[in-house]
């Protein structure tokens, strides 16, 4: 099982207490009504779906009932960091080259 | 017309369960509000209740038979089996919502130096002491249920649960029991 940890309970809890809820950091347009069709599209139903470091919601559904982000490695599974919501994007550059050396040598052995 | 007399009747009413390791009851009737209030209400809130909320996640308060449990940043539990803290926060001008889920909840005691074991048969997480000590406190999951853990003795739990889902809890935690 996955130990999350939730920044609102400050500890690592069992991922059976969690829910997914999407990607992270997907703003709003201030002028919805007016963008076209298309940029409408764009901000609602197109997401990322990178191989390496995907940022996503998480809702402590089952703990504190809290939204908040996470940094996942799509490659390992991996939780690189959970931070607050409204908190801005943390910089995992390091984190993200070290995964990809590790994939390229994954693919490479193959 | 008749005189009629109505009572209530808790859901587990008498239900109990003991073995060598653990004992299982069902928990006697109690007041209980689900609480949400900000920062600035907080004062206010723990002056009228008798009780200081509890700031840090996973602890409770207690002043006498009352309990504050801490369930979010924003969110409490409290219960109490002999007053009535829904009439003591509307007492309190500061903005708060205090929803009274006395009929909602009901608890079920768990006891005995197996108490922990048993509760973990469907509850994943840790309840070793040093992780969860005596008076720690969550909403988890058990089996397929939600529910608030409370530790009230180094050996005694108390399991606050859904009142329609309470035979599910007791069967559980009874089943479970068989292994202890």
């Amino acid at each position: 099982m996955l130990l999350i940890h939730c920044p609102y309970c400050e500890e690592k809890r069992p991922e059976l207490e969690f829910r997914h809820a999407g990607e992270a950091h997907v703003a709003r347009p201030a002028d919805i009504a007016n963008i076209s069709d298309a940029e409408f599209a764009h901000y609602f139903f197109y997401r990322d779906n990178p191989k390496g470091v995907a940022y996503e919601r998480w809702r402590h559904i089952h703990g504190c009932g809290r939204f908040f982000n996470a940094a996942r490695d799509t490659i390992s599974d991996k939780f690189l960091t959970t931070y607050k919501a409204g908190e801005p994007k943390p910089e995992l550059v390091e984190a993200a080259n070290e995964n990809k050396a590790e994939a390229q040598k994954g693919n490479s052995a193959k | 017309m008749a005189d009629m007399q109505f009572s209530r009747e808790l859901p587990l009413a008498g239900m109990m369960h003991g073995g060598p390791g653990v004992s299982i009851s069902a928990a006697p009737e109690a007041n209980r509000i689900n609480l949400r209030a900000g920062d600035d209400a907080l004062a206010g809130l723990s002056k009228g209740l008798g009780i200081t909320l509890p700031k840090k996640p996973k602890t409770s308060a207690s002043n006498g038979s009352r309990h504050a449990l801490w369930i979010g940043p924003d969110e409490w539990l409290v219960i109490d089996e002999e007053g009535d803290p829904a009439a003591d926060c509307a007492k309190v001008k500061a903005a708060h919502s205090a929803v009274d889920v006395s009929h909602r909840n009901t608890a079920i005691l768990v006891s005995g130096p197996f108490a922990a074991d048993v509760i973990n048969a469907g509850c994943p997480q840790d309840l070793s002491l040093e992780i969860f000590p005596v008076g720690a406190c969550s909403r988890t999951v058990f089996g397929k249920i939600e529910v608030v853990l409370y530790r009230t003795a180094e050996d005694a739990f108390r399991v606050e649960c859904w009142r329609s889902f309470s035979d599910y809890a007791f069967e559980f935690l009874k089943d479970a029991a068989r292994g202890a």
